[in-house]
């Protein structure tokens, strides 16, 4: 397998891995470490990745726990609180700043989720892989990974609910 | 779609029992139709969640960062080890040197502990001789 190989395996979904790795380290910048330094993982390991059906799964599944290595330990102490710009709607403008913030909401109350809840919510309602890939990627049974994703879920509604009625963040 | 559609929909993807295609469905409806009030936080969560789709790894892809650092280092420990040894080199003259002048220093002090008491001989065999030479004069 040589580079132009590798990357057209690897292109589709170097920035789900990115994606990933932002929802768990939060900075840009720690992000992108993480994605380049997976990708040069898979490119040492290129021989083996031919034997693998689903690259993108397995991809998933590192990132993941590279992600969890970079959390434990001490270099990653350091990691920033970074919000990222979202795209802009064609609404008045009252109305464009109270739903950007809405929208900034939901991506703390992302973040103040447990990790396994992240992971899931961000493999499901962003990525959109189906239940059975979910589950190889993070080694749980479909039903744990069901109920971490309909609590994970709740707890945001229940939360925007919460900050709609009172006014308060 | 009707109301009620979405909020069975709705319900099933609290419980996480949704397939991809219903989910699909809720968020074509909650990120582009009017929504209902009492639904109104499912438009933020979804706009959120396409909004998040968005973002890309923008870097290049580098796939062998390593080597050239790995390089780096080669030669820094041949430069390393060059200078070592040089310093070893120069360390082991210069100590050459420095026993050199500590022998010279001792030899010098011998010769001169030498040439002190050979001078007191020598004073001492002055005063032999003008001491015969008196008693030649008295005998004569």
């Amino acid at each position: 397998m040589n580079q132009s190989d590798f990357l057209k395996v690897v292109l589709p979904f170097k920035d789900k891995v990115f994606r990933l790795a932002k929802r768990l380290l939060v900075s840009r910048e720690e992000a992108e470490d993480a994605t380049q330094e997976l990708l040069f993982k898979l490119w040492r390991s290129k021989e083996k990745i031919s034997d693998y059906k689903n690259v993108e799964a397995f991809a998933m599944t590192m990132t993941k726990n590279y992600c969890y290595d970079r959390l434990k330990s001490k270099q990653a102490s350091n990691l920033t609180l970074v919000h990222s710009n979202y795209k802009e709607k064609e609404t008045s403008l009252d109305k464009k700043i109270e739903h950007q913030d809405s929208v900034n909401q939901v991506h703390r109350l992302i973040e103040n989720l447990p990790e396994q809840q992240k992971i899931i919510i961000q493999l499901r309602d962003i990525e959109q892989y189906d239940f059975d890939e979910i589950c190889k990627m993070v080694d749980m049974k479909p039903t744990a990974v069901r109920v971490a994703l309909s609590r994970a879920r709740k707890t945001i509604r229940e939360a925007l609910i919460k900050k709609h009625n009172y006014g308060v963040s | 779609m009707e109301l009620a559609n979405i909020e069975k929909l709705v319900e099933k993807y609290e419980n996480a029992e949704t397939t991809l295609q219903e989910e699909a469905i809720l968020k074509n409806y909650f990120t582009k139709e009017e929504v209902a009030p009492h639904l109104q936080e499912y438009t933020y969560m979804f706009n959120y969640f396409s909004a998040n789709k968005d973002e890309t790894y923008t870097k290049t892809i580098q796939l062998e960062p390593k080597k050239s650092k790995r390089r780096n280092l080669k030669w820094l420990s041949v430069a390393a080890s060059i200078v070592l040894l040089f310093s070893v080199f120069i360390g082991k003259q210069e100590y050459e040197r420095y026993q050199a002048k500590k022998i010279f220093a001792q030899v010098n002090e011998g010769f001169k502990l030498l040439s002190m008491n050979l001078k007191k001989g020598e004073q001492a065999v002055a005063t032999l001789h003008t001491y015969e030479k008196t008693v030649n004069k008295i005998l004569k």
